[in-house]
């Protein structure tokens, strides 16, 4: 039997097979989207450029040289230009890499995560567990995002690891929202009430079945986020809030170029089209992630 | 969760009305927590900040009193609740004025931004969303789409400047940063503090032209996203209706496609996207913060973010408070709209 028979196949005879005949599936349907293979290149991408960005780089991407400042692209072996300190602007976007991913990885990890618990519990218990955890998931969606985690920032002092706070602080009411409405179709199915009678105890449900069957929303709209964190970094990076000189942060970088945008405009360009073509690539991505998870869209 | 059914109309109406608004009031009480929690954690002493560096043991402890930071932390909470509901944010640092007089001062300056941008939004979004979901393959379609993915890629203060290299320095089609150039200034006496409104009230066209000069550009930038928004769900909602049966009936009857599509269609969208155009000019409040320091435009963003800067904690806090509130006002806004013209949602 050959492999691809073996993962299609009607009965299924492990949950081993199930599962990889779902993804293979899954799969299938999404490589047919050319939108959202683009996605997932610039994606993969991103990951395997900070993952080699020592290889990559051409220079330091700290390293100064006066003599070279503000360099045009393409002159004198630097193929981006340089900055007003005569720093390799690609060596500085390829380790920037390494931060935009870092933050985007970081701010996932905390975020999801939380959503998801305070999601599904809410929408399990219900009753006033639900009411108070939805108040307090409303205050945070009345704020406008960035102008919330300003504030953090405000009061936590400037810096990368505080911005990543501060974003995190401020992302993770619409997962809760997703999570529990995800949750409040699933809780009275007759599955649910079958683990109930067997036994099974609330932490168990929700952990075995509940969380399972929220968990594809929640990466979807993880995903389509991304692309709104980027943004919101790069923001606070540029307001002097978010990473601190001289790290090669995309946003910081931009506003080190402000000053030179009308004769070199080439410093503030270059970290601005790769800030649009990460998220772009998020955006993709999650646009074809759910179609392919969200049967609901089908 | 339905009304009693006994209830007229308009009395169900009010009962969900008063119910919206008591959440509205909980909303707004866990703002000013979570603003004072943060006033709370800042690593800066509010007392130094008042009194200075040199100042002996006895004036700081005075002003510690003062202050009320002596007291306990739900007094102090209650104290900053009175405080700000008699409209007193505190002194700014910055500007050693209320924080009240100087919000009141930048805001007309936003709020003009935020809503030239919206009318680029919805005057070009609208007519682009309708045309894109009726000729779906069409350029339109395909630009609604561009726009739409760019709305949610491109980082606005990039935009902005970006286009001030183009539209500003290479073209020189369109006035630089601020509100006005050098020279119109302190022409037109403040009366509104919306520049077009009162350069109008005043005829002094020149003034005018000048800060219309100065707008475009924030605003075109601010209004993309703005498009972006409303032009992908002018789509979607339209291709919604336009799968409807009435629309099959009303081809049949024979009415022209013109009066099908914009009076029929979109006029049963409008409920629905008056709802999303709020929700647009709320989030304007957000790009305006990074607009408005792109182009030095002096409107209520550029002013926390300067006070951020400054570690500026009543401007920063009451400035936030004050975005919050009007964030919390305009989705109200957009809710009772909502209910008030769709017979189903009461």
């Amino acid at each position: 039997m050959s492999l691809t028979a073996w993962l299609l196949e009607e009965a299924p005879r492990s949950r081993l097979q199930a599962r990889l005949g779902q993804g293979y599936a899954g799969w299938r349907l999404f490589s047919r989207n050319p939108l959202a293979m683009a996605g997932l290149a610039i994606v993969a991408g991103l990951v395997l450029v900070a993952a080699a960005a020592p290889l990559l780089a051409t220079h330091s991407p700290v390293a100064q040289d006066l003599a070279a400042r503000l360099t045009p692209p393409g002159a004198a072996g630097h193929w981006l230009g340089t900055d007003d300190l005569g720093r390799d602007i690609w060596s500085r976007l390829v380790h920037g890499a390494r931060i935009t991913l870092a933050v985007v990885a970081l701010t996932m990890v905390l975020v999801a995560p939380v959503g998801l618990a305070v999601g599904c519990v809410a929408g399990y218990r219900g009753g006033w567990v639900d009411a108070v955890l939805m108040r307090v998931t409303d205050v945070f969606l009345a704020f406008p995002r960035l102008i919330l985690a300003l504030a953090f920032v405000a009061a936590l002092g400037p810096g990368i690891e505080n911005a990543v706070i501060a974003i995190a602080v401020t992302s993770w009411p619409p997962y809760a929202r997703i999570a529990r409405a995800e949750t409040m179709t699933i809780r009275n199915s007759d599955f649910i009430a079958a683990a109930r009678l067997q036994g099974a105890s609330a932490a168990r449900i929700l952990w075995g079945h509940v969380v399972p069957l929220t968990l594809s929303s929640v990466i979807v709209r993880v995903t389509l986020d991304m692309a709104g964190i980027i943004l919101i970094a790069a923001g606070l990076g540029f307001l002097g809030l978010g990473a601190q000189p001289p790290s090669p942060e995309w946003g910081a970088m931009i506003a080190g170029g402000r000053k030179y945008i009308l004769d070199q405009w080439w410093v503030a360009a270059m970290p601005g089209v790769a800030i649009c073509v990460v998220s772009l690539g998020f955006n993709l991505l999650g646009d074809g992630l759910r179609d392919v998870l969200d049967p609901k869209q089908r | 969760m339905s009304s009693p059914e006994f209830l007229h109309p308009i009395g169900r109406l009010l009962l969900r009305v008063t119910a919206t608004l008591a959440g509205v009031g909980v909303t707004l009480f866990g703002l000013l927590l979570v603003t004072f929690v943060i006033a709370r954690v800042v690593p800066v002493d509010p007392v130094l900040a008042v009194v200075g560096d040199n100042a002996g043991p006895d004036l700081y402890d005075r002003t510690r009193v003062e202050l009320g930071l002596d007291r306990p932390l739900y007094v102090q909470f209650g104290l900053y609740v009175s405080q700000v509901a008699r409209g007193d944010f505190g002194m700014s640092v910055l500007t050693s004025r209320p924080v009240t007089e100087d919000i009141a001062r930048y805001f007309p300056a936003t709020l003009e931004l935020a809503t030239a941008a919206t009318l680029i939004g919805v005057l070009l979004g609208v007519p682009m969303g309708v045309l894109a979901a009726v000729r779906q393959g069409h350029w339109i379609d395909h630009l609604v789409r561009v726009i739409g993915l760019a709305g949610y890629s491109i980082p606005v203060f990039w935009l902005g400047l970006m286009g001030l290299l183009l539209f500003y320095a290479e073209l020189g089609w369109v006035a630089g940063p601020g509100r006005l150039s050098i020279g119109y200034e302190d022409i037109v006496e403040p009366v509104t503090g919306l520049l077009l409104l009162d350069a109008a009230l005043a005829r002094e066209w020149e003034v005018f032209g000048n800060a219309v000069s100065h707008l475009v550009l924030p605003a075109g930038v601010l209004g993309v996203f703005s498009l972006a928004y409303i032009g992908r769900m002018t789509r979607s909602f339209m291709l919604d209706q336009l799968r409807q049966e009435y629309i099959i009936t009303a081809r049949v009857k024979g009415v022209s496609e013109a009066r099908i599509v914009w009076r029929h269609a979109l006029g049963n969208i409008m409920v629905p996207l008056v709802t999303v155009i709020a929700l647009s000019y709320a989030h304007l409040l957000e790009g305006s913060v990074l607009t408005e320091t792109v182009f030095a435009w002096p409107g209520l963003g550029s002013y926390i973010t300067s006070s951020l800067l400054n570690v500026d904690m009543n401007a920063v806090l009451g400035g936030t408070l004050v975005v919050g509130v009007v964030f919390v006002g305009v989705n109200l806004l957009s809710d009772l709209l909502y209910r008030l013209f769709d017979p189903r949602a009461r």
